[in-house]
């Protein structure tokens, strides 16, 4: 299908920049035998994101156009997708900074569709889940409260906004639905160094095993896709390091971390 | 248009969905749209796989030595070709890298100098170039 957005009708997506850009975007709904790509050409400013621009085609062109989004400036995590083959959060990459006459944009891989752009994210929480999901309740960064000493190194840990993107790139996860995979391995790291009523031995049996921290293969593609700089794979180096170190103490008589 | 309402494709967690986006062989293969880490992980698995290959043509090649001399003399006068030499430059790539890659690898899956694992891939490479260089030129001029 291809379309065209009238610029002096969109609020989102237009400008008189004169630079028109081809979009081509995934399309699936449920009971498809497989996904295509749908054209679209739009007018777009230098301020215009891939977000911008998916709202204005949903909007002018085609109204069965599924996509999530919410907050527009890259907290939520709903709007992660993959751009020109690349993890990104839409509502913050411009379009023209990816210097491209034509944008491929696909939703996240490795996961199940819900439809188009739009991926179930059930998985994806029920592995952080097992892990304990830890978060850091607001209460303690106000001022009156008591800061344990040492928690900005854990601090990244927290900023997971559970896009999916680090998951969506890595070519582990592409391969082999068991891995525990990047995001949970994070919090798993986050838990197991400053547990706050976790139990680190529990997430540690989760982790070190073949389908936990060994399983990735360093290829780091988790930390360079995270918008909010968590280092995946950090963690999971972290966690292979305390395994190791751990499996060492216990053979030489030590007790098991 | 479609308008038949949404569906989860996904019920459970460990089922196949209908529409199964996990990407298989394209998830690691294709090089499109990755960074260095990446590109670095499809290079070594495919050295990888190409010194098992060579490894295996190795040890058809010396069972030549079995069936005589005029079979092992055969087998060298086509290993001094040209062609046969590029292909010893092409392996002793493959082993330089999936060996160097290999260092940082081993030594960042144990939790060690993660922080600067991508400057240690960049001088890993420019020992591995160096070498590289100093092997082809080895290969196509020693007598």
């Amino acid at each position: 299908m291809n379309a065209q957005l009238d610029p002096a009708h969109d609020t989102h997506a237009t400008a008189d920049t004169g630079v028109r850009v081809r979009f081509r975007v995934y399309r699936y709904k449920a009971g498809d035998r497989a996904g295509h790509f749908d054209e679209f050409s739009l007018e777009v400013a230098p301020e215009t994101t891939v977000l911008d621009a998916l709202v204005a085609i949903r909007t002018r062109l085609d109204p069965s156009l599924v996509l999530r989004h919410s907050c527009f400036h890259a907290s939520c995590g709903t709007c992660g997708m993959r751009v020109n083959d690349t993890e990104v959060m839409a509502c913050v990459t411009k379009i023209l900074d990816l210097g491209s006459a034509t944008v491929k944009v696909e939703p996240i891989a490795n996961g199940a569709l819900l439809g188009d752009l739009a991926t179930d994210m059930v998985d994806f929480y029920a592995r952080l889940a097992a892990i304990g999901r830890p978060l850091i309740r607001e209460s303690e960064w106000l001022p009156s409260s008591i800061v344990p000493e040492g928690i900005e190194a854990y601090n990244r840990f927290e900023s997971c906004i559970e896009c999916g993107l680090c998951t969506s790139a890595c070519p582990i996860v592409a391969t082999d639905p068991r891995y525990i995979g990047p995001a949970a391995l994070a919090a798993a790291c986050r838990a197991v160094e400053e547990p706050r009523g976790l139990d680190p031995g529990a997430i540690m049996g989760l982790v070190d095993d073949q389908q936990g921290a060994w399983r990735c293969h360093a290829a780091f593609e988790c930390t360079e896709a995270c918008p909010s700089a968590v280092d995946p794979a950090g963690a999971i180096m972290a966690l292979r390091r305390r395994a190791a170190s751990g499996r060492l103490r216990s053979l030489i008589g030590g007790r098991h971390a | 248009m479609n308008e038949q309402p949404l569906e989860r494709t996904t019920p459970e967690r460990g089922t196949e969905g209908a529409s199964p986006r996990r990407r298989g062989l394209a998830g690691w293969a294709d090089p499109r749209g990755r960074r260095l880490g990446g590109l670095a992980f499809i290079l070594n698995r495919l050295t990888g796989l190409g010194v098992l290959l060579y490894l295996s043509f190795h040890l058809v090649v010396l069972s030549l030595l079995a069936r005589g001399p005029s079979a092992w003399d055969g087998f060298v006068s086509i290993a001094g070709s040209p062609l046969f030499l590029a292909f010893d430059v092409v392996l002793v790539f493959g082993l330089l890298f999936h060996g160097l890659n290999g260092i940082r690898v081993t030594l960042v899956g144990f939790g060690l100098v993660v922080e600067r694992q991508r400057a240690m891939f960049v001088a890993l490479m420019i020992v591995g170039a160096i070498a590289l260089a100093v092997a082809a030129v080895r290969i196509f001029t020693a007598g």
